[in-house]
């Protein structure tokens, strides 16, 4: 978008808040896998699940500048807290939501105190140590959490105790997709208010912004703790459409995951996460179905060919593809 | 129970292999900034190549240890000149993301070559047994893994503090931008860093075999161990390896044999702990 088409500053953030074609687009297209794949349902309802914990990465990773590689925490706390609740006899999946996105936010505050006064590689090993500590907890802790072999005995009820979860996952798509929907909904809004366009100052320049008022560490342990309640629902959400919670829903492995969907979507952009996901999952699973074990290299290619060749991630380069045609996005 | 000395020597032993690891990528990290996440891969390859040299072509243990450290400084090298040095102003982040990369593609390669399974040596036999002293077990092994960390590690130090090459090391880790404008060529002298510091990793590699096994997760487990340590320690400086790599393995050790419920949690507590006092580490000047 160029200057000539703008008037002022005021017409240009309601620009960016006008909803856009390919934004209908793509909406509309995530109604598409139960016609055109419906054999792929489960997977698409994890897709649309890790979609959900890409996107509360972008929050903090993308929009406010705070790396973290142990986000994984918060996810792992969220689906512990919803298996835990099913398994001790409140199966209901919508309440279950709102507790364990309680619990994880309520860690993701206490850690955001902490969080907020690190920076560049203290900040790498802070995060990654926490998500550790708290996988390596849960591996002990075996009475609570099953330990090696997982939570066992999950029972979702119906949701609204009308729509019961199906083995071919149309109950878990629908349900996943509209929880991902409306928190996107929320977290657009929360991008586009004043304290988005504060959190993104804050990744600019993190000297600058208290220097002009505004409360940095307050920005920071408010994001945190919203991108920690995100990730807790999406938690949730497997262990309620899987019905079983495995130590992996902690894992250092999961929080690298999730880092590197959304530098593959692009980081910063509410799109990056989701697309990010939809791609990695997509491949992955295309990948283990050729040769198991190897996906992994190719992966790994492929994070190399979009870090050397794309460093917006794809949305970047179709954004810069679609300037080059001439297109406004 | 064990007792104190005995958890004491193999805490010292551990952490010796864990500075031997990890003392590369503090200096590189401390000179230029990279986030080498694929620093233990080349670890790894050090590992692999002594595997491969004594299981297939019948070499002794000790033959084995240069070409281990020359084989990781040579790929070392390619790497940093086709991939790393133009990512050298980029973002933390995406310094990281190109690393990682190369440690899925380097632990994929290798289980695809050698399987996921632990690769056995078999050592020669004045290192297996141990020595009986004090009415205390000392195994063979890990006395001659103290003995030749501590022979590097003065090696090292009498290098950084002595001669004029270490002289530019300490110039370009303290002010990079300075000691260009000094006339040190930074780029030439971090190429030389960054193939001996991987060289040191990929000897560790080796000679970790013995103590902690080798399988193509180990890029990944002591990834976290070698970050650890670097952190902890401080970027760019030696001493500061020394001493969190010493920290780190007697008290993982001495956490494993007391505590072993909370054993591997303890670590973790360790490093945080002391991140959050020291967020430059425990002898960084930044």
């Amino acid at each position: 978008m160029t200057s000539e088409t703008i008037a002022g500053p005021v017409q240009q953030f309601q620009a960016q808040i006008r909803w856009r074609w390919s934004e209908v687009l793509f909406w509309l297209a995530t109604l598409l896998p139960p016609v055109l794949v419906p054999s792929y349902l489960v997977l698409a309802s994890q897709i649309a699940i890790t979609a959900l914990f890409a996107l509360s990465l972008d929050l903090i990773l993308g929009f406010s500048g705070i790396i973290s590689l142990g986000h994984a925490a918060y996810f792992g706390v969220g689906a512990y807290t919803a298996g835990l609740l099913s398994k001790w006899g409140w199966g209901e999946p919508v309440s279950g939501l709102l507790i364990a996105g309680f619990a994880a936010g309520l860690l993701g505050y206490v850690t955001s105190f902490v969080i907020a006064r690190f920076r560049h590689l203290a900040l790498i090993m802070i995060t990654l140590g926490l998500g550790l500590l708290l996988q390596e907890a849960a591996n002990s802790a075996s009475w609570l959490t099953g330990g090696f072999d997982g939570l066992q005995g999950i029972h979702t009820w119906p949701i609204f105790q009308k729509f019961d979860f199906d083995l071919y996952g149309y109950t878990a798509y629908s349900y996943s997709l509209a929880v991902l929907f409306l928190v996107f909904l929320v977290a657009r809004r929360l991008i586009h208010s004043p304290f988005g366009l504060a959190l993104r100052g804050i990744r600019e320049n993190g000297q600058r912004m208290p220097a002009i008022g505004a409360p940095m560490h307050a920005h920071i342990r408010t994001i945190y703790t919203i991108a920690a309640i995100i990730a807790g629902i999406a938690g949730a959400m497997l262990a309620q459409t899987t019905e079983t919670v495995s130590l992996e829903a902690l894992g250092f492995q999961r929080s690298a995951d999730v880092v590197v969907m959304l530098i593959l979507g692009g980081t910063g952009r509410l799109y990056g996460g989701l697309v990010g996901a939809a791609v990695y999952m997509v491949a992955r699973d295309q990948f283990s179905g050729l040769n198991p074990q190897y996906w992994y290299f190719w992966i790994g290619l492929l994070l190399i060919a979009v870090v050397m060749l794309l460093p917006n991630g794809i949305l970047g380069g179709l954004a810069l593809l679609a300037r080059c045609l001439g297109v406004r996005s | 129970m064990p007792s104190v000395f005995g958890v004491l020597f193999d805490g010292v032993a551990y952490g010796m292999l864990l500075f031997l690891l990890s003392v590369g990528l503090s200096v590189t990290l401390g000179m230029m900034n990279f986030v080498n996440l694929a620093h233990c891969s080349f670890a790894m390859l050090g590992g692999y190549v002594t595997v491969t040299l004594m299981n297939a072509f019948g070499w002794p243990f000790f033959a084995t240890l240069p070409v281990a450290f020359i084989a990781a400084a040579a790929a070392s090298v390619v790497l940093e000149r086709a991939f790393f040095r133009r990512f050298y102003n980029a973002s933390d982040l995406n310094q990281c993301l190109l690393t990682i990369g190369i440690v899925f593609v380097s632990i994929a390669s290798a289980a695809y070559i050698y399987g996921t399974d632990e690769q056995p040596v078999q050592l020669p036999s004045y290192l297996r047994g141990s020595i009986a002293f004090l009415g205390l077990d000392f195994a063979n092994y890990r006395l001659f893994l103290i003995a030749t960390a501590l022979l590097i590690t003065i090696l090292l130090i009498v290098t950084v503090e002595m001669t004029r090459f270490g002289a530019q090391v300490r110039a370009a880790v303290n002010n990079q931008r300075m000691a260009r404008g000094l006339g040190i060529n930074v780029d030439g002298l971090f190429a030389i860093t960054f193939a001996l510091g991987s060289g040191l990793a990929g000897l560790g590699g080796a000679l970790a075999i013995e103590m902690v096994g080798l399988d193509p997760s180990f890029a990944f487990t002591y990834l976290i161990y070698v970050l650890i340590v670097v952190s902890v320690g401080g970027l760019g400086s030696i001493t500061g390896s020394f001493a969190a790599a010493m920290l780190l393995g007697v008290s993982d050790m001495a956490g494993k044999y007391y505590v072993p419920a909370i054993g591997s949690v303890l670590i973790y507590l360790v490093m945080m702990v002391m991140i959050m006092w020291r967020p430059t580490g425990l002898f960084g000047r930044r």
